[in-house]
């Protein structure tokens, strides 16, 4: 991957939602970007939350599946006048679906400087069950 | 297009067509734009990092969001009126037995000039990142400060 390390970034606007559920709550909202890999141990999801403090990050996690909110907190002071904008704040939203083979017990969150990791382990091997034949 | 006029032939002619192209394309992007609902198109340069530059009476503010870049990989120097901001991003690497699912992060460097409307007070700069967005206080200088005159009654 020493390719992708030296090459020089590009600009890109955050993605917006197009339709995301029904919102109570007016706003832009954004599609964070998210690495998602996965090892013999589990999954690890790592997503580009900038501006998104612990607290005003949601994980929900209902009939498999998890969806993540979150609130950008809006930095300016309040007599800060615009010179101008490149880039929007308002909420992120993002849902997955998680197997079955994910211990949902075990999820685990962690927020630093912007990059929300989230790891997932898989169910520990099922143990084998022997299923006894009853005969009448 | 480019018309690049080689002798002292009447122009008008040659440009006119096109004009009226130009003119009619406008106004077709003028159109589609909303319909699409796109009237918000943000000015950006197309440079990352994507800043957000606001001001106060004293100080430029200057605002990018950079998750997962550590301070110390970050680059920030200021001169008369411009603020440099460069670095590199990197993200982890993880072991090769790792295979992804979804792969929508970038790493790379970057590097972006960024020119203030007024003069800086270059060695009061500040600069901090706090949940993956860098701020950088810029004091203006004191020249480019905004004054208040009084008027005064004869």
């Amino acid at each position: 991957m020493t390719e992708s390390e030296t090459k020089s970034l590009q600009a890109k606007e955050k993605k917006e939602v197009a339709a995301p559920a029904e919102m109570t709550k007016p706003g832009l909202v954004f599609n964070p970007a998210v690495d998602i890999f996965e090892t013999e141990r589990g999954l690890t999801l790592l997503a580009d939350l900038p501006g998104v403090k612990a607290k005003d990050l949601k994980i929900d996690l209902k009939d498999d599946v998890l969806t993540l909110t979150a609130d950008e907190a809006p930095l300016e002071g309040p007599g800060e006048k615009d010179v101008f904008r490149e880039y929007r704040t308002g909420r992120y939203y993002r849902q997955f679906s998680l197997s079955d083979t994910i211990d949902q017990s075990k999820i685990e969150a962690v927020m630093k400087d912007g990059v929300l990791k989230l790891t997932l382990p898989k169910v520990e091997a099922a143990t084998p069950r022997k299923i006894a034949v009853k005969t009448t | 297009m480019i018309i690049r006029r080689v002798s002292d032939w009447p122009t008008w002619e040659w440009r006119s067509p096109f004009d009226e192209l130009d003119r009619m394309r406008k106004e077709l992007d003028r159109l589609s734009g909303d319909f699409t609902g796109s009237v918000f198109r943000l000015p950006t340069a197309g440079v990352f990092p994507l800043v957000n530059v606001t001001e106060d009476p004293n100080n430029y503010y200057v605002r990018a969001e950079l998750p997962g870049v550590k301070t110390d990989e970050l680059d920030i120097s200021v001169t008369g009126e411009t603020l440099t901001l460069s670095g590199e991003r990197k993200l982890p690497e993880e072991s090769d037995k790792a295979s992804y699912h979804r792969r929508e992060r970038e790493a790379g460097t970057f590097s972006r000039v960024i020119s203030l409307p007024a003069r800086l007070d270059v060695d009061k700069v500040k600069a901090h990142a706090e949940d993956g967005v860098l701020t950088v206080v810029l004091p203006k200088a004191e020249s480019a400060k905004p004054r208040q005159i009084a008027v005064k009654g004869s």
